[in-house]
């Protein structure tokens, strides 16, 4: 089969790649697109470290066709979040030690901050059921659950809410 | 003047937080490169077999296959990671001559314009394999007439000319004689694979000035560069390693197994070349903290008194070496548990098998014994009618006692560690052993 040209909306820039068939999106960003905090821990949908935001919720992009998000909105670490690190929830991963390599680590921040974003005051067991389907094998998930209840406390702009 | 402290006391920013959390850490494979190639490895289907023949012909025709590359193309062809600290004799192959030991041992690799171009010409490569016999139980493979994995013609790593690393300290069958208790065990643990979530990788680009620059997510950088010297038989100085990004490790890094390839096949090409493991290879192939069997026979006396610990230890190395001869050594020096006990006999044995090569993980060597001398010293307390703590205040060693392996005690942390367990879990300690230490005993030793 040829490929296609596929559109769509990478944070605010309008993006145009051209694609085989089935390429995924995690593909399409990591060696099109650059977008290199999408994390490639299993393409398998196991690990939950190239998680992105589709609209604003969060997909593992290993297992989404690239043709699946054209015309809609594609959010990757870099375009979610400021590359100073000044971002609450950044602070907050910083502060609370929520991470030991660090490659699990745009995964937990992307499904952290869609949660945030549909629910500003999460219980813990809402953040723990939320970073469920992200593996962190360095075993830091009470400083990750720490973060994200930190950051909730700080609120979007760092002030409470 | 007291000094002033500007970490100690403290806690401090990891140098690393703000690019892991804004993704501008540069792990190995984020790297990318103009004209990069990709590698991927034909692997045997089967645990044990002999080399027939190897048909390249239709992988040949995938579009984007560039090369293949086998052991007639690896200068120096078998190694042993740990060579350069004595481990010997060399015996794994970076690709496979006339026999597979293990499912998953590389055979030929394939070069290509993509990763799917790769991994299509590797499916599509014939091997004609003549299947043998496999063992995978290190006490079936001591037996007479087990298939034998290694070269030299038993399935153990000979260590000065022995079977096994051995430790005599006192005389174990007298104390046996007198001990008021005999208490045995043994204990089996199962593989574990380290499994970090980055899977292990290697980029090597050839530069204008006939240096190779090998980007790669190893834990031992130095032990990648100069196994990949001599296995390329070029000097170190035409290498330049670039390391220290590591998406997890956990031991599972440690050994040397993509950069040889990836820098040979650059070294061929004369283009970047990047060799990446898929996750089931990081599960299925890459080596894993061995299966251990422990069998521990303890004389204990009426109080308590641990007075002779016999230990026999297998390790299942797979069907390579890597790093569990090592492992035994140290497994050797520890087997008899951080407590002064006067007649100690250990041997471990470093068997061969035909299952995947392990290798180093967190305290390998030492953990799976602590597993098994816990467990034994809870049993020895059930035996004499004592709670698990005296047991081992009884018997925990102090500065100053000499170790079974002739090494003194010099840094004994075992009693303040139970000390302070015991005050986090508010358990009362006895007075005598609240005021115990490890200072070194009156009488100069046990």
């Amino acid at each position: 089969m040829a490929s296609t040209i596929v559109t769509f909306e990478l944070g605010d820039r309008e993006v145009e790649v051209m694609v085989r068939p089935m390429t995924t999106l995690q593909t399409v960003l990591r060696y099109q697109l650059g977008q290199t905090a999408v994390k490639e821990g299993c393409r398998q949908g196991g690990c939950g470290s190239c998680t992105v935001l589709v609209d604003g919720e969060p997909v593992m992009s290993c297992l989404l066709p690239v043709e699946e998000v054209a015309g809609r909105r594609v959010d990757t670490l870099e375009t979610a979040m400021p590359t100073d690190g000044s971002d609450p929830l950044q602070q907050a991963f910083i502060e609370q030690g929520a991470f030991q390599c660090g490659y699990c680590t745009p995964g937990m921040l992307m499904v952290s901050r869609a949660l945030l974003d549909h629910d500003p005051h999460p219980s813990r067991e809402t953040i723990i059921d939320t970073l469920a389907g992200n593996v962190c094998r360095c075993t830091g998930y009470a400083p990750i659950t720490a973060a994200v209840q930190a950051a909730a406390r700080a609120g979007k702009d760092g002030q409470p809410r | 003047m007291s000094p002033t402290h500007h970490v100690v006391g403290r806690s401090v920013a990891r140098a690393d937080g703000i690019g892991h959390v804004t993704g501008r850490t540069v792990f190995t494979t984020d790297r990318a490169f103009p004209g990069l190639l990709h590698l991927k490895v034909v692997r045997s289907p089967v645990h044990h077999a002999r080399i027939r023949g190897v048909d390249l012909s239709e992988a040949e025709r995938v579009p984007g296959f560039v090369r293949a590359l086998t052991h007639a193309d690896v200068p120096h062809n078998v190694y042993t990671i740990l060579g350069l600290i004595g481990v010997e004799p060399e015996e794994e192959f970076v690709l496979a001559v006339d026999r597979v030991r293990y499912k998953g041992e590389p055979i030929v690799a394939i070069v290509a314009e993509s990763e799917q171009a790769a991994n299509d010409a590797v499916a599509r490569v014939k091997l004609d394999l003549e299947e043998l016999p496999a063992v995978f139980d290190v006490e079936e493979a001591l037996k007479p007439g087990a298939p034998i994995v290694t070269h030299w013609g038993n399935n153990t790593f000979m260590y000065e000319g022995h079977p096994c690393r051995r430790v005599r300290f006192g005389d174990v069958e007298a104390a046996f004689a007198r001990a008021d208790h005999i208490v045995e065990g043994v204990y089996d643990t199962k593989p574990i694979e380290q499994a970090p979530t980055e899977t292990t990788a290697a980029i090597a680009v050839p530069e204008a000035n006939g240096r190779y620059t090998v980007y790669t997510n190893t834990q031992a950088l130095y032990f990648s560069l100069d196994n990949t010297s001599i296995i390329l038989q070029v000097p170190g100085n035409q290498l330049h390693f670039i390391g220290g990004t590591v998406g997890g490790g956990f031991g599972g890094k440690v050994d040397v197994i993509v950069e040889p390839l990836a820098t040979l096949a650059a070294m061929k090409t004369n283009r970047p070349v990047r060799y990446a493991f898929s996750r089931s290879e990081e599960m299925q192939v890459s080596s894993t903290r061995s299966a251990w069997r422990i069998y521990v026979k303890d004389g204990v006396m009426a109080d308590g008194r641990l007075i002779a610990r016999k230990v026999t230890s297998y390790a299942d190395s797979g069907a390579y070496s890597r790093q569990t001869p090592y492992a035994l050594t140290k497994h050797a020096a520890n087997a008899a548990g951080p407590y002064a006990i006067p007649n100690v006999s250990i041997d471990a044995y470093c068997v061969f098998t035909n299952r995947q090569p392990t290798s180093a993980m967190r305290g390998f060597g030492i953990t799976m014994a602590s597993f098994a001398l816990e467990v034994q010293m809870d049993k020895i307390a059930e035996v004499v009618g004592l709670d698990p703590w005296s047991v081992r205040f009884i018997n925990a060693y102090h500065n100053g006692d000499m170790k079974p392996h002739r090494k003194l005690v010099e840094d004994a942390t075992l009693i303040e560690t139970m000390q302070a367990a015991a005050r986090l879990v508010g358990h009362e300690l006895p007075e005598a052993f609240q005021a115990m230490t490890s200072d070194p005993r009156p009488d100069g030793g046990a």
